[in-house]
């Protein structure tokens, strides 16, 4: 087996009428950080969704170290694994939403340590022991007692951040994690992704902050129409002769 | 007839709408709950039944269910009513209105809790069940407090429909002492009765409600 910790082949996914995603194949290695831009409405929340089995897929296969989540069969239908096999699988991935959905009646602690505690029958000293750890780690000592709704939106987002943490996963997706924040806001929630991405945490990050995917990434794919229209390493992609690239990236200009 | 007296007779028929009410919402909360899952299921016949059982409860005068359900299995199937049954009638009359009505805002609250949630708890795996109750449940009784809070107190007045089947409650009571003793006096000390029953509940509820303020 290669390193390959999340390996998505051919994946098709409409919506009714509308073809989201035609054709997307990635795979992405240990340690590898992965950024994924390209216009609205291009498919990147969708790939996200499929990957971490919030939607399921129309065809192609989806596996992770090793182990299929899905499969094609030759009738051209998506086969899925059992419930229990994925009940593991997702234990192997975490997802860091837009809006952060943090569970508002939970305080910070209960927020970063009940999945742990209740659903993955984690010992209760040991979970708090570990949110404790990473709480601190990323700022937020202090804040065990605070509920969601008395934090700052860069402070949600962080906190949802040591809660996909906390769980160990082997690779976290990031959906637009600053996008709901303001403008002052993003560069704590950036800096706390970096600091992830030095510690060589495998991540696939859908972003709009182009200087951010060019610092963090090993690789950067520009996704438009349902497509992956290029990939590279940052400098490829951001130095690209491609029309349609450097008309997405001119238009944000913030590099 | 003494007003001390009065409200001496008056006193067995309030601790029946006192127990009317309580029975009420200790079967009908959770029974509520249950029939707005059923309104929810994507099981298409299941939600159709519940569909027009939320729309008939809802749709006809509780007065009129009260009497179906005591009078019911004499009428449709020949079975002879005993006098015992007339306080279960009531209970079950009740219940059954009142889960109807619980059930939509159970519904209402349920369909407020953002897809996201949801989501979140499936990434984190927790298993639907635990979904339901330590993620979703709670949101929702929290929203629904307000809502839960009028159909209480209407609630309390309606305990004295429980008349209609001659079950001695307090308004039961009140108008045959009354009738007997030609006074307004009873009718005077039940509505006293019901006021203050009523501030009591609007009282626990905001209590509650304050309860849960710790978030939003
Ligand atoms: N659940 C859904 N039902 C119908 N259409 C959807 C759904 N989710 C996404 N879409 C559509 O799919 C397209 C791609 O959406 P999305 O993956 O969110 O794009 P991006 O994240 O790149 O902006 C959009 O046109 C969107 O409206
Ligand atoms: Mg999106």
């Amino acid at each position: 087996m290669s390193d390959c910790l999340v390996e998505i082949k051919n994946l098709k996914k409409s919506f009714g009428d509308l073809t989201v995603l035609k054709d997307v194949s990635l795979s992405v290695e240990k340690g590898e950080v992965v950024s994924v831009i390209g216009p609205s409405g291009s498919g990147k929340s969708t790939l996200l969704r499929c990957a971490t089995l919030l939607e399921t897929m129309d065809s192609g296969e989806l596996s992770y170290m090793g182990e299929k989540a899905c499969y094609t069969d030759a009738q051209g239908r998506c086969v899925y694994a059992s419930k229990e096999e994925l009940k593991h699988i997702r234990k192997k991935f975490g997802l860091v939403f837009q809006n952060f959905n943090l569970f508002p009646h939970f305080s910070v602690l209960k927020n970063v340590t009940d999945a742990a505690i209740v659903a993955h029958g984690v010992p209760k000293e040991e979970a708090f022991a570990n949110a404790r750890r990473l709480l601190t780690q990323f700022g937020l000592e202090g804040k065990e007692d605070s509920y969601p709704c008395q934090l700052s939106g860069g402070q949600q987002q962080r906190v949802s951040i040591v809660r996909a943490l906390a769980l160990n996963p082997q690779v976290i997706y990031f959906d637009e994690p600053t996008s709901a924040l303001d403008p002052e806001l993003t560069g704590e929630v950036l800096r706390v992704i970096k600091s992830l991405a030095e510690a060589h945490m495998t991540m696939i990050i859908v972003t709009h902050e182009m200087s951010f995917a060019k610092e963090v990434s090993d690789r950067v794919i520009f996704m438009e129409n349902g497509l992956i229209q290029m990939q590279g390493t940052p400098e490829q992609v951001f130095t690209s002769e491609n029309e349609r690239v450097k008309s997405f990236i001119g238009k944000l200009g913030n590099i | 007839m003494s007003v001390g007296k009065i409200i001496l007779q008056l006193l067995d028929g309030s601790l029946v709408s006192i127990v009317i009410f309580l029975l009420t919402l200790l079967f009908s909360l959770p029974l509520g709950l249950l029939v707005a899952l059923g309104r929810l299921s994507k099981d298409r016949i299941l939600r159709s039944l519940i569909k027009v059982y939320i729309s008939i409860m809802r749709g006809t005068p509780l007065m009129l269910q009260l009497m179906v359900v005591f009078f019911g299995p004499y009428y449709l199937f020949g079975i002879k009513i005993k006098t015992s049954y007339r306080f279960a009638a009531v209970i079950i009359g009740f219940v059954l209105n009142y889960a109807a009505y619980f059930a939509e805002i159970y519904r209402g609250g349920i369909e407020a809790v953002p897809k996201g949630q949801y989501e979140a708890a499936r990434l984190l795996g927790y298993t639907p069940a635990q979904t339901f109750l330590r993620i979703i449940l709670p949101q929702v009784i929290k929203t629904i407090l307000p809502s839960v809070t009028n159909e209480v107190i209407t609630l309390v007045k309606d305990t004295s429909l429980a008349f209609v089947i001659a079950v001695s409650e307090m308004f039961t009571a009140a108008k045959a002492i009354a009738a007997a003793q030609t006074t307004m006096m009873p009718f005077i000390i039940a509505g006293i009765f019901y006021y203050v029953f009523n501030a009591v509940v609007a009282f626990a509820m905001a209590r509650i409600e304050k309860a849960m303020d710790y978030y939003e």
